[in-house]
């Protein structure tokens, strides 16, 4: 141990700090890039339990009539996977890239309010734990742990005192609503950071496009997480002070839950699919090495997609059944989407056109992504149109329809930005050969698993049930789904070893390993704690490109 | 603060749309027709926004004396405000025995006019913060600015009473 030498170099402390002490400077810190990584990290963990989760359902879905578990666990299950992967996985991914990128992106130092972010990412965090804690603390004095069981969109009746018991539907609601508060901060702090703290020159038709995309996502959240917020506190009100908002015996209506909690579902899908579009945005054009296609319809196809995402809630309802009129206008709101998220397609592709394409693992993850995301548009559009939702309403067709949205595009893209910006985060290179193999395996694993489920669904089987009869027809497809699950296992575990390996022993990055454009590819691996030495100045929308290249810099054309 | 009433906003138009939608759906119990307009009251409210609005400008103007006399005229009136809350629902609860269990008129009302009164409560705290501060000579004209964000929100609680009191006490009734 050098640590009881520092007397002999006085001024020089190079050796690591104590653990506790290193750990004391995460717990506290006030640096976004931190934030950032303790976001990921964090949203990784819950990675791991919710895919255990998914693993415990689709084992028991193996086969007809298996006993893997009891009905009661696998309700806790599919509730606890659905909360843990949108509010425990996703967003805290995209947060934590948001908060890592969107300062160094502009040109900022950090965030416009540091402390609220910190505030912000320990809400999140504990909300997270809390949820957790129900598994353990469920009955509260009964001594009787259980989770919450009640479907992650916990529709009323269900969530009554009267058919949900004890306090599981109480550890759900609270840790919703914090999460929450914790949401609305991180979103404020985007958008006064975008608006008050970009560098000289970067206008608002500069800014690259994760920012954009990042500061739309902000804005929905402001818009979105209010009525989650609203429900969630009239949710308490009927549980603890015998209030009547979803008391259908009191003239309560149980539909009003379904509104309240689709205005924030829906857009909820956008501000978890908007920071995908992001890093879509800046990995293909960088390995395409041509500039993005169509920048200016790019901005005004995301801010068309904030609007529309807001007015097509009801498009889960139609089952429940609504006037003509309503079912017009949410399958015309829900088919006009189809039209910006189209045109981005279009744009992503017409980036790749003619470009020299680098099949590194970021791009690759955007390959799949673009024809997953397709796909998934596709069948999303199939469901629009109520007729053939009533059909296939809560069937395992919907299952298929939005994991490919959240795992084949989300999770791809959220993959590619991780390995892209992880030699800028570490300052060491990943490990291509195993980036590889973890995409080969998880792709693999994501078409079986996903793919397939698509056909029990348009056979008939509905969702959530914890197990079915031999002989209708399902028994072949959910064994491939389920075989699928352990090709994306295997996926995450090669994820994970590159990641720490790579931390630990991978060679030295550079500034700038992928000859980008954007700002925080011209200061260090890893950024310092103040980003710039010197605040940048620039005078397009890829400043690295005209430091590069002063004979034929961007501006002149742009 | 612009994205922290956004997104409050949001909270409330969910509330506001329960009203409506629950107004006259009651299966039994008192009706809204037992609700009297609290005017006075809600004067007192909307003035404290004139007076918080006097007390950011005289501290633009680095009339520090006059900042702190009309930041607790605000103070005094918002509550004037939550004491005549106080009052409705003492008179609700006692004589007409409309509690937040009894209907679903009375979930509605308690749990509007109750978010709001919330809201009134924090806005009060954070005033009595600053002028705490305020006490101790530590606002400053060039706190003008932070001061003013406080304002805004204050204009908000009471922007939100103009929506509550027409849903609650004119259209709803």
């Amino acid at each position: 141990m050098s640590t009881t030498d520092s007397v002999a170099w006085p001024e020089t402390r190079i050796g690591p700090r104590p653990l506790v002490e290193r750990l004391h400077g995460w717990v506290t810190t006030v640096d976004h890039k931190r934030l950032g990584i303790l976001y990921v990290f964090y949203g990784f963990t819950f990675l791991l339990i919710g895919g255990v989760e998914a693993a415990v359902m689709r084992i028991q879905l193996i086969r007809p009539h298996n006993d893997f578990v009891s009905p009661q666990i696998f309700n806790q299950m599919f509730t606890m996977h659905g909360t843990t992967m949108i509010f425990f996985v996703v967003m805290p991914i995209v947060f934590g890239l948001a908060n890592y990128l969107v300062p160094l992106m502009i040109g900022a130092r950090d965030m416009a309010f540091p402390r609220l972010n910190a505030f912000s990412f320990w809400l999140t965090a504990f909300s997270g734990m809390f949820l957790y804690y129900s598994f353990v603390g469920g009955y509260g004095l009964y001594g009787l742990g259980t989770a919450p069981d009640v479907g992650w969109f916990a529709y009323a009746p269900l969530t009554a005192k009267t058919f949900s018991p004890g306090h599981s539907t109480d550890f759900w609601t609270l840790s919703l609503l914090v999460s929450g508060f914790g949401s609305i901060g991180t979103a404020v702090n985007i958008i006064a950071t975008v608006l008050s703290m970009r560098c000289p020159g970067m206008t608002l038709g500069k800014m690259p496009l994760l920012v954009w995309l990042n500061l739309v996502m902000a804005g929905l959240v402001i818009l979105a997480i209010g009525p989650l917020t609203a429900a969630q506190l009239m949710l308490l009100v009927d549980r603890y002070l015998g209030g009547h908002f979803f008391d259908t015996q009191a003239g309560g209506s149980a539909v009003m839950w379904m509104h309240f909690f689709w205005v924030f579902g829906h857009p909820e899908v956008y501000v978890l699919v908007l920071p995908a579009f992001g890093v879509a945005s800046e990995v293909i054009p960088v390995f395409s090495r041509k500039a993005i296609f169509g920048y200016p319809i790019m901005v005004a196809a995301t801010i068309a997609i904030g609007f529309i995402s807001v007015s097509v809630w009801a498009h889960h309802m139609f089952t429940v059944g609504m006037s003509a009129g309503g079912n017009l206008f949410f399958v015309l709101s829900t088919m006009a989407i189809a039209v910006p998220t189209g045109i981005k397609i279009f744009n992503w592709l017409a980036t790749m056109w003619g470009g020299k394409i680098h099949f590194k693992a970021p791009m690759l993850f955007c390959v799949a992504f673009l024809f997953q995301f397709l796909i998934a548009g596709l069948t999303g559009v199939m469901l629009g149109s109520a007729p053939f939702d009533w059909h296939l309403g809560n069937s395992y067709f919907v299952i298929a329809h939005f994991h490919y949205v959240i795992v084949g595009a989300i999770l791809f893209a959220v993959f590619a930005g991780i390995y892209y910006w992880f030699p800028k985060v570490t300052g060491k290179m990943y490990g291509e050969r195993l980036a590889k193999l973890h995409f080969w395996l998880f792709f693999i694993g994501f078409h079986l698993t996903f793919d397939f489920m698509h056909v029990p669904g348009l056979l008939g089987m509905p969702r959530r049930i914890y197990t079915y009869e031999p002989g209708r027809g399902w028994d072949a497809w959910n064994f491939v789904v389920t075989v699928g699950v352990f090709f994306q296992a295997a996926g995450i575990l090669a994820f994970a070893v590159n990641l720490v390996r790579s931390y630990l022993r991978g060679r030295p990055a550079g500034s700038d390993p992928w000859d980008a454009w954007t700002l925080e590819w011209s200061t260090a691996s890893p950024p310092p704690e103040y980003n710039y030495a010197s605040i940048p100045v620039v005078k397009s929308r890829r400043p690295l490109w005209d430091l590069k290249h002063p004979e034929d810099p961007d501006w002149k054309y742009e | 603060m612009y994205s922290v009433i956004a997104a409050e906003t949001a909270i409330f138009v969910i509330f506001v749309v329960a009203y409506l939608f629950y107004v006259g759906k009651s299966a039994s119990g008192p009706t809204p027709a037992v609700l009297h307009a609290p005017i006075f009251f809600s004067v007192c409210l909307l003035s404290s926004s004139w007076t918080i609005h006097r007390a950011v400008t005289a501290l633009k103007r680095a009339e520090v004396g006059s900042f702190a006399r009309w930041w607790l005229a605000t103070i005094l009136l918002g509550g004037l405000f939550l004491a005549g809350t106080g009052l409705e629902w003492r008179h609700l609860i006692v004589d007409e025995g409309l509690t937040i269990r009894t209907n679903l008129f009375g979930t509605t009302y308690y749990s509007l006019v109750g978010l709001h009164a919330f809201h009134v409560t924090a806005g009060l705290i954070a005033l009595a913060t600053v002028s705490l501060f305020a006490l101790f000579g530590h606002v400053k004209p060039e706190h003008a600015a932070r001061v003013d964000v406080v304002s805004l929100y204050w204009h908000f609680v009471d922007v939100v009473w103009v929506v509550v009191f027409s849903v609650v006490y004119v259209v709803g009734r």
